[in-house]
């Protein structure tokens, strides 16, 4: 994991002091709401409809037991005991006070956290797969590049104030988990006919009110121009991006509008200019991926025995095992996701008391990390064969082993009506409803793999027009009606799910969600996914079937 | 009004010209478009001469004229058009402006270190207030992840 040196420690802090004096100048009057308003954005803190929300960065992520214990502590002290992992693996606290976020963002810079950049017209979070490093299908570890990126985009004085919010992903596994295709600039690691590792570049993805895929811009850069492509796609997009119209400010319109062949000339032309003056040097490359070696794996973790007697003795445990965690490149070890889709829990939540404890876990069990993923979970990446039944027992404990990682009930879910002052509808509610009407757990693993995602508003938080099942909040004469699309994905074959049909109101949505279980299982072919059958049949059998006698 | 420059404050000197106003004697500013079309008569001026870019204005327009223009007034019509960034950037390092790059219009003090990094070297501020908070944010960071025009 990368250690912050004195620099980088520096630069938070001074972040603090400047964000302090910026809040109390706003406190004190001098400071427009609307000019406040950007300054805090970027610091992550929005006002909600109950209180301000306070979105934490972690870059790409990681994060240490001790950032862990800091995000507990910070629970207790300044919120109400919980807080939130969103889509784009960051932490959310949805009851800090506005006079105490300066405090309780420097306790943050204790540990070497910030909010910076983590809402507001400006570059975002790099986010990552969550298994870079562990999977066996990667090319090449991903984190070195997010934190070079992570670097450079960090107060990046031209581009602080764009038309829009702008979001950048890097992948370096054959499997994409991090949606590369949906963000505004996705980062592939390929390698070329000669054999050379660089980037395959895309543009012009994002989700939202206007879902669209990425194209590629690039299908072959060499590594030492990472960063002068980045400031090309960022120039070309800082000036000539809309500002007209924030519905259509993401470069997604640009890219839409131009045309990608333009565009890319557009960026082609502004790189020729600049890349012999941004190299990315081979020395600085190496020196990032030095942060990011191997822990000290135990060269004897694959002579256990043990691990295959429990999985035959104990289904609960075989259950866990199959479904919450995933083999790993080291032999003796596997990945394990920790689950925050507990029934009874909002997606995505976790307690101060969890928070702690689990920091124990990552302690005692997988190096001292633990990761977010993208799709509200957490992950302990190196935990060995011999250690998982009694990790099992002490996350069971602690109700994250519902053995539900990649089924219906581990849905991607925003926090909706109950704390966004932009929602249309609820959506940890319905979350729960479809959750109390799926409590069969054997159902729940026969149906297999299906990804709902449910947005309470047209912002789409949660992703949900690339959900296997997209589930949208929307108003209807100031009632809560959900529309439904199918088909959805943000994998590698990403693609927009298909509306099915007129929204239905609240007290329907989860029975037609189990009618569109149903005709699943009545039309899949042996082994055939959710959304491969969806592909085969087309929508019109879930039609008939959720509209029938609706 | 007086303005930062380089740091200090300073009286301003400057004189901005609407395009159908006459040039008055001493140092003047016009916008993009009287500079094309007026070019001829402006180079006849007896004071120093500068154009003022709006945040729309193509500054590789300017080209050739740069050395004789001794100030760029970059406007922001409001504090987040974040176009005047790439403007100043591109005035330094693509096509090496040596003159003065002044920050004017509807903008924070808050914006001051960026636009600093890019290149601004001058501030005028609607409200006088702000010269000392922007000769302290000018110094908000000791730190710079980037490469950019300092
Ligand atoms: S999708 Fe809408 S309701 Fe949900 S968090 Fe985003 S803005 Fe709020």
């Amino acid at each position: 994991m990368y250690q912050y040196n004195e620099q980088d420690q520096t630069l938070i802090e001074e972040r603090v002091t400047q964000f302090r004096g910026q809040t109390q100048r706003f406190l004190n009057g001098e400071l427009g709401p609307d000019e406040f308003r950007a300054l805090r954005l970027m610091n992550g803190l929005y006002i909600q409809t109950h209180a301000p929300m306070l979105r934490v960065a972690v870059p790409y992520g990681l994060l240490a037991s001790r950032q862990l214990r800091m995000l507990a502590k910070v629970a207790r002290d300044y919120d109400k005991g919980y807080c939130h992992f969103t889509t784009r693996q960051n932490v959310q606290y949805n009851w800090p006070s506005l006079d105490r976020v300066p405090d309780l963002l420097a306790e943050l810079a204790t540990v070497q956290m910030h909010a910076i950049q983590t809402s507001g017209n400006c570059l975002r979070n790099t986010t990552s797969d969550h298994l870079a490093g562990v999977c066996v299908d990667e090319l090449e570890d991903p984190r070195p590049y997010c934190e070079i990126i992570r670097q450079w985009t960090t107060l990046h004085p031209e581009f602080a104030y764009l038309p829009r919010k702008f979001k950048i992903a890097v992948s370096g596994s054959e499997h994409d988990r991090a949606a590369v295709q949906l963000h505004d600039i996705g980062v592939y690691l390929v390698r070329n006919e000669t054999g050379e590792i660089g980037f395959r570049v895309l543009a012009g993805g994002g989700l939202g009110r206007t879902p669209i895929i990425g194209q590629t811009v690039k299908p072959f850069l060499e590594k030492k121009y990472l960063l002068s492509y980045l400031e090309a796609i960022l120039r070309v997009y800082n000036l000539l991006g809309r500002r007209d119209n924030k519905y259509k400010a993401r470069i997604k319109i640009l890219v839409k509008e131009t045309g990608l062949e333009k565009f890319t000339a557009l960026v082609e032309e502004e790189w020729l200019q600049i890349r012999d003056d941004m190299l990315l040097g081979e020395d600085r490359i190496a020196a990032m991926q030095a942060q990011f070696t191997p822990p000290a794996y135990e060269s004897n973790a694959n002579s256990d025995t043990g691990l295959a007697q429990r999985l035959t003795d104990d289904a609960a445990f075989a259950k866990w095992f199959k479904y919450n965690s995933v083999d790993h490149r080291i032999s003796g070890y596997r990945a394990v996701f920790v689950s925050l889709k507990a029934p009874d829990s909002p997606p995505g939540d976790i307690g101060a008391d969890q928070l702690d404890a689990l920091a124990n876990l990552a302690d005692d069990y997988s190096f001292g990390e633990v990761r977010s993923t993208h799709r509200q979970n957490l992950v302990l990446a190196d935990v060995k064969h011999a250690d998982l039944y009694s990790l099992w027992q002490r996350l069971d404990a602690l109700k994250l082993a519902t053995p539900n990682i990649g089924t219906v009930t581990d849905m991607i879910c925003c926090p909706g009506l109950d704390f966004c002052s932009l929602a249309n509808a609820g959506s940890i509610g319905v979350a729960k409803e479809i959750n109390q009407a799926l409590d069969d757990m054997d159902y729940i693993h026969d149906i297999g793999d299906i990804k709902i995602n449910m947005s309470g508003c047209m912002n789409g938080c949660a992703h949900q027009s690339v959900g296997h099942i997209g589930i949208l909040g929307v108003d209807k004469k100031g009632e809560e009606w959900y529309q439904i699309t199918l088909g959805g994905s943000s994998e590698n074959e990403a693609a927009i799910g298909d509306r099915l049909g007129p929204s239905v109101a609240k007290h329907q949505i989860t029975e037609s969600i189990t009618r569109i279980l149903d005709v699943y299982v009545q039309h899949r072919l042996e082994d055939e996914t959710f959304l491969q059958t969806v592909k085969r049949v087309g929508l019109e059998p879930f039609r008939e079937k959720v509209y029938a006698n609706h | 009004m007086p303005i930062i420059k380089n740091q200090r404050i300073l009286e301003n000197t400057w004189t901005f010209v609407e395009d159908d106003a006459p040039l008055p004697a001493g140092d003047i500013t016009v916008s993009a478009k009287r500079w094309t079309e007026d070019k001829a008569a402006l180079l006849q001026h007896t004071g120093k001469l500068g154009v003022r870019l709006a945040p729309a204005d193509n500054v590789a327009a300017l080209g050739d004229d740069l050395p004789v223009i001794k100030l760029i007034e970059l406007n922001f019509p409001a504090f987040n058009d974040g176009r005047t960034f790439s403007q100043a950037r591109l005035l330094r390092s693509r096509y090496g402006y040596q003159g003065e790059i002044r920050a004017i219009g509807n903008y924070m003090t808050d914006q001051v270190f960026y636009l600093h990094r890019v290149g601004v070297d001058s501030f005028e501020f609607n409200n006088p207030k702000d010269m000392a908070l922007a000769l302290s944010a000018i110094k908000d960071f000791t730190i710079r992840y980037q490469a950019s025009t300092r």
